[in-house]
């Protein structure tokens, strides 16, 4: 019960400061709507090649903007040392972990709702269906988890802002990948049986890069 | 209680402390002195358990570090350079938020009485970023006593206070010390230090070189020895 209650007090926390500035979800929020303009002036993306591309448009624009998010989120945490306030407090990192994930997840989860419609009209794809929110949803957890674990080490570094797609992007191919194809078989009017491989390639990356960030993020929040 | 066996720590072929052999007992009020860069708030990091050491053994109420952190961070109150507070969030959201760490009973009276105590009750209400440096290190001060520490770590807590908040903060630590708290202050102030501790410790270069009790020093030798020092 503590780790949970302590683990809910990082989310509110988070949440309140954003509440407060609402620097994350409108940074995310502005360049991600931005983005999605740019390609569909750039892509001549007419019906027999929107169900092949919308894909791979609809996840980079969440990747940057994403990554917009975890830089600001970690940069929080690290100005006026209020990371060390954490670790200092009496809670497994486990729990400091978990909460930066959720937060993060939260902020993007936020930006996507208003990202799918935009985005659904922009390319004449149907994205309102269980299953391809499903797999956004796993998408979006899996580079919430990395990304937080990548942007708790960058933070660190003197060019945080370029660290962190350097060092991340490379260990979310595996997410990215699936993610896109099971998007593309899901729009193209596939089912989720017949994107199973790569939901199941989703799962287990979810999975093993939790297990992996929980070892590894207090050592990097240490230093 | 804290104590320090042969604690050494390097930052790559830096050594910031070499071979510290350190005790303090419970309620004790100790000042730690020394230039910059002697390694004074390395050795608080690593007591607060925000750093490992390289080599050596720390314990910290009779606890290990790397196997009940948790338990000693529970009993352990730390002032850095930096405040630990969150611009975005108001003086009284930034407390309550710590309180739920630290598991605190009672938290709204014991917030609503720090905030008294540190002068920020009219200001409770404001974002931290919209406080001046020192009324941000009055509320850094509650947040690092908040839980009633057994042990506090204080790393140039004066920096940025105003007079009447030099003698709030003064109160306030030696209220602390009253009651039964180890206290281990870092300073520059040799006036400050020498008035509050009980003993003094001086580190350079990663050495702990002096190690006395406050009876036994006079003002006018210690600052002779600690221009020395620092020259």
């Amino acid at each position: 019960m503590s780790f949970l209650r302590k683990l809910l007090a990082v989310i509110n926390k988070d949440i309140a400061a954003e509440m407060h500035t609402r620097e994350i979800i409108s940074a995310m929020l502005v360049f991600s709507l931005l983005q999605l303009l740019i390609f569909s002036f750039a892509l001549d993306l007419h019906a027999a090649i929107a169900e092949t591309v919308a894909p791979g448009v609809l996840w980079a624009t969440i990747v940057f903007a994403g990554t917009l998010g975890l830089n600001r989120s970690l940069a929080r945490e690290q100005r006026n040392s209020c990371i060390d306030g954490l670790l200092l407090a009496p809670m497994s990192r486990s729990a400091i972990f978990f909460g930066k994930v959720a937060g993060n997840f939260l902020f993007m989860v936020l930006v996507e709702a208003a990202l799918v419609p935009l985005f659904s009209a922009l390319f004449g794809v149907a994205l309102f269906r269980l299953s391809v929110l499903l797999v956004l949803g796993l998408g979006t957890l899996g580079y919430a988890s990395v990304g937080t674990l990548m942007a708790a080490i960058a933070v660190n570094t003197r060019a945080r802002e370029v660290m962190l797609p350097v060092l991340l992007f490379p260990l979310a191919l595996p997410v990215l990948i699936g993610a896109v194809q099971a998007t593309g078989g899901l729009v193209s009017g596939g089912s989720l049986v017949d994107v199973a491989a790569w939901v199941r390639v989703l799962v287990v990356y979810d999975l093993v890069i939790t297990a992996v960030s929980l070892v590894t993020f207090g050592y990097v929040l240490e230093g | 209680m804290i104590e320090a066996f042969q604690l050494t720590k390097s930052f790559g072929p830096r050594v910031a402390l070499s071979e510290i052999d350190l005790s303090i007992e419970d309620g004790d009020f100790v000042t730690l002195m020394g230039p910059n860069g002697a390694g004074k708030t390395t050795l608080l990091r690593i007591l607060a358990t925000l750093s490992r050491p390289s080599s050596g053994r720390v314990r910290i109420a009779g606890m290990d570090p790397a196997r009940e952190g948790e338990r000693i961070r529970r009993c352990i109150g730390f002032l850095s350079h930096g405040t630990m507070l969150y611009d975005e969030l108001t003086a009284e959201q930034n407390l309550r938020f710590y309180a739920r760490l630290y598991d605190v009973p009672g938290a709204s009276s014991r917030v609503d009485d720090l905030l008294q105590r540190v002068g920020l009750s009219e200001r409770r209400r404001d974002k931290v970023s919209t406080l001046s440096r020192g009324l941000k290190q009055r509320l850094a001060v509650a947040r690092a006593v908040l839980h009633g520490p057994r042990i506090l770590l204080l790393d140039e807590p004066y920096t940025g206070l105003d007079p009447q908040a030099v003698d709030a903060l003064t109160d306030l630590l030696v209220d602390v010390a009253g009651r039964g708290c180890l206290i281990l202050l870092a300073t520059h102030r040799i006036n400050r230090g020498l008035a509050l501790g009980r003993r003094v410790l001086v580190l350079d270069q990663g050495r702990l070189i002096y190690d006395r009790p406050r009876e036994t020093i006079t003002l006018r030798a210690f600052t002779e020895f600690y221009r020395g020092v620092t020259s």
